[in-house]
């Protein structure tokens, strides 16, 4: 049980600390930037860690988020928490017409998500579609701006989803999806649905991005479809997760707040010197370092969060 | 025997790969409780049988009947909760789980109803409960297979499917699993016995199936199979004269 416990801790410790975080650092912006990263390296944790299909458009699902809940604001005269709803619906339907990239594996399934999630780009970007969605002129939301409530959404989104890597890796559904990744024909003649259990773990990480998106929405309010398409976010939550270490709630914390903090101090004080480190730190961590931070410990036998 | 006595009803099963008919209509029955062996040489279609049975192939004839019901195409998870389970050729464990948590999955997801399996017996009975908590992925391979197996009794079947399991193991290994797979078919398991070595197919089986070229040429007893002129010019080759 004490694991559960470590994993909790782990959880509580984060939440809290960007909690008050606002109340110690002046700029809220930079700390929503965090926590949303936090959420979307968990978010993509949830499909990658857990099931080894890499989402390489997992932006797809954020940015369905941000337009669902730019326009149940805008049509609908939603507030926000009603918005925040129809935009984590959004990105969830989007998953489930996605379903079928299943059938693809490996580098098929990236490309495949990549271009998905461009396709939902163009057709919200279209000049056509100006009435619904402004297409390429971008959306005001100034009438739902609220920053202090956005970022307390922010965090509250953040909590779920490590409630929910904590459960899944301690759960009997979690263990059947680390089945499934080893290998999904034992898994199978264990009993284990393979399908079912793909599906609902795809479902949760674009909830979560899905969630993440309208809670970016409402704390940015004035945003255009390449802001909220961007692949920055796709490329962002691949690299965190992958840099900490996936299927662990510690792994794409650290990748999150290491590699983003360098990001933004290196980009701040050196910026001319910032794609050299940042490419140096990223290749020598791949060359040296497949597994993540974390496979330091994990690879001498001890359990990390 | 009436047909409702059958627990297995194998009737002239097809399966093709492109040109290639690796099963062309086989047909054969199993008894609760009974072991069949199913012998024959190299792509005769022994592998794809069980392979078609356990639903990781889709057959493109015949059928297959469990327990009075059609289970051809049907999915894999749903024929291990209906009690039909396997072993593969090569070991197919989930490396990073530990030992127990490879039986857990199974005892959990695809238990075949009845009473509950004592994981840590099943473990112990299987000589792999000193190494329940490591992962895997540290056994070796003879650990490996019997861990295979474990996670397929761990859904107390009634029908287990035997895919080269005896192969790599040494003479006293051999012996044990031997064993092993005779005193769960004397409680009432049913077995499909897929196996190169006869010795271990004479100590396992009540009955074995020749196949050749993806059909059934004898059935009986492997004393008996030996002196059929059939399986004989099979396994040695016509040109030797019986």
């Amino acid at each position: 049980m004490h694991r559960v416990f470590n994993d909790l801790g782990l959880a509580v410790l984060v939440v809290v600390a960007m909690a008050v975080a606002p109340s110690i650092y002046s700029n809220q912006l930079l700390l929503f930037n965090f926590v949303m990263f936090l959420s979307l390296a968990q978010g993509l944790n949830v499909i990658y860690g857990f099931t080894g299909y890499l989402p390489f458009g997992y932006v797809g699902f954020f940015g369905a988020g941000a337009y669902g809940f730019a326009l149940a604001v805008m049509h609908l005269g939603f507030g926000p928490p009603g918005a925040m709803a129809v935009g984590a619906a959004a990105a969830v339907v989007l998953a489930l017409i996605l379903t079928p990239l299943f059938r693809l594996s490996g580098a098929y399934f990236a490309i495949a998500n990549l271009a998905a999630a461009q396709a939902v780009y163009e057709v919200v970007a279209n000049p056509a579609l100006e009435d619904v969605t402004k297409g390429p002129y971008g959306v005001s939301l100034s009438g739902v701006f609220a920053p202090n409530a956005s970022y307390a959404a922010a965090v509250a989104i953040l909590a779920f989803t490590l409630l929910l890597v904590v459960w899944l890796r301690n759960s009997q559904f979690g263990l059947s999806l680390r089945a499934i990744k080893e290998d999904p024909i034992s898994a199978a003649m264990a009993g284990v649905s393979v399908v079912r259990g793909r599906t609902i773990a795809w479902l949760l990480s674009a909830l979560i991005a899905g969630l993440v998106g309208g809670s970016f929405a409402w704390e940015v309010s004035v945003f255009y479809p390449e802001t909220a398409f961007s692949p920055q976010f796709s490329i962002f939550a691949v690299v965190f997760a992958l840099f900490g270490g996936t299927a662990t709630l510690t792994g794409p914390l650290l990748g999150v707040f290491i590699l983003y903090g360098v990001y933004n101090w290196i980009g701040i004080s050196v910026p001319q010197y910032f794609q050299l480190i940042y490419g140096t730190l990223i290749v020598a961590l791949v060359l040296f370092l497949p597994n993540g931070l974390v496979s330091l410990l994990t690879r001498r036998g001890i359990r990390v969060p | 025997m009436s047909p409702d006595a059958k627990l297995l009803h194998v009737e002239k099963l097809e399966k093709r790969f492109g040109g290639f008919r690796a099963l062309d209509g086989v047909s054969f029955d199993l008894l609760p409780g009974e072991v069949l062996g199913l012998v024959g040489p190299n792509g005769s279609g022994k592998t794809t049988c069980i392979n078609v049975i356990s639903g990781l192939y889709g057959g493109d004839g015949g059928q297959v009947v469990f327990e009075g019901a059609r289970i051809d195409g049907t999915a894999m998870h749903k024929l291990a909760r209906l009690g039909i389970n396997r072993t593969f050729q090569s070991p197919k464990p989930f490396l990073s789980l530990t030992v127990r948590e490879n039986v857990e999955i199974s005892a959990r997801y695809g238990h075949a109803g009845g009473a509950a399996i004592d994981l840590d017996g099943l473990l112990a009975s299987l000589e792999l409960d000193a190494h329940a908590h490591r992962a895997a992925e540290d056994l070796n391979s003879a650990q490996q297979k019997t861990l295979d197996l474990a996670r397929a009794l761990a859904t107390a079947p009634r029908l287990l499917l035997v895919d080269e399991l005896a192969a790599g193991l040494n003479p006293a290994e051999l012996d044990r699993m031997a064993i092993r797979l005779r005193t769960l078919a004397d409680r009432g398991m049913a077995m499909l016995v897929v196996e190169h070595l006869m010795g271990f197919i004479d100590k396992v089986t009540d009955r074995v199936v020749v196949l050749n070229a993806g059909r059934e040429i004898f059935g009986g007893t492997l004393a008996q199979a030996t002196q059929d002129p059939d399986v004989i010019r099979v396994f040695l080759g016509g040109s030797h004269g019986g």
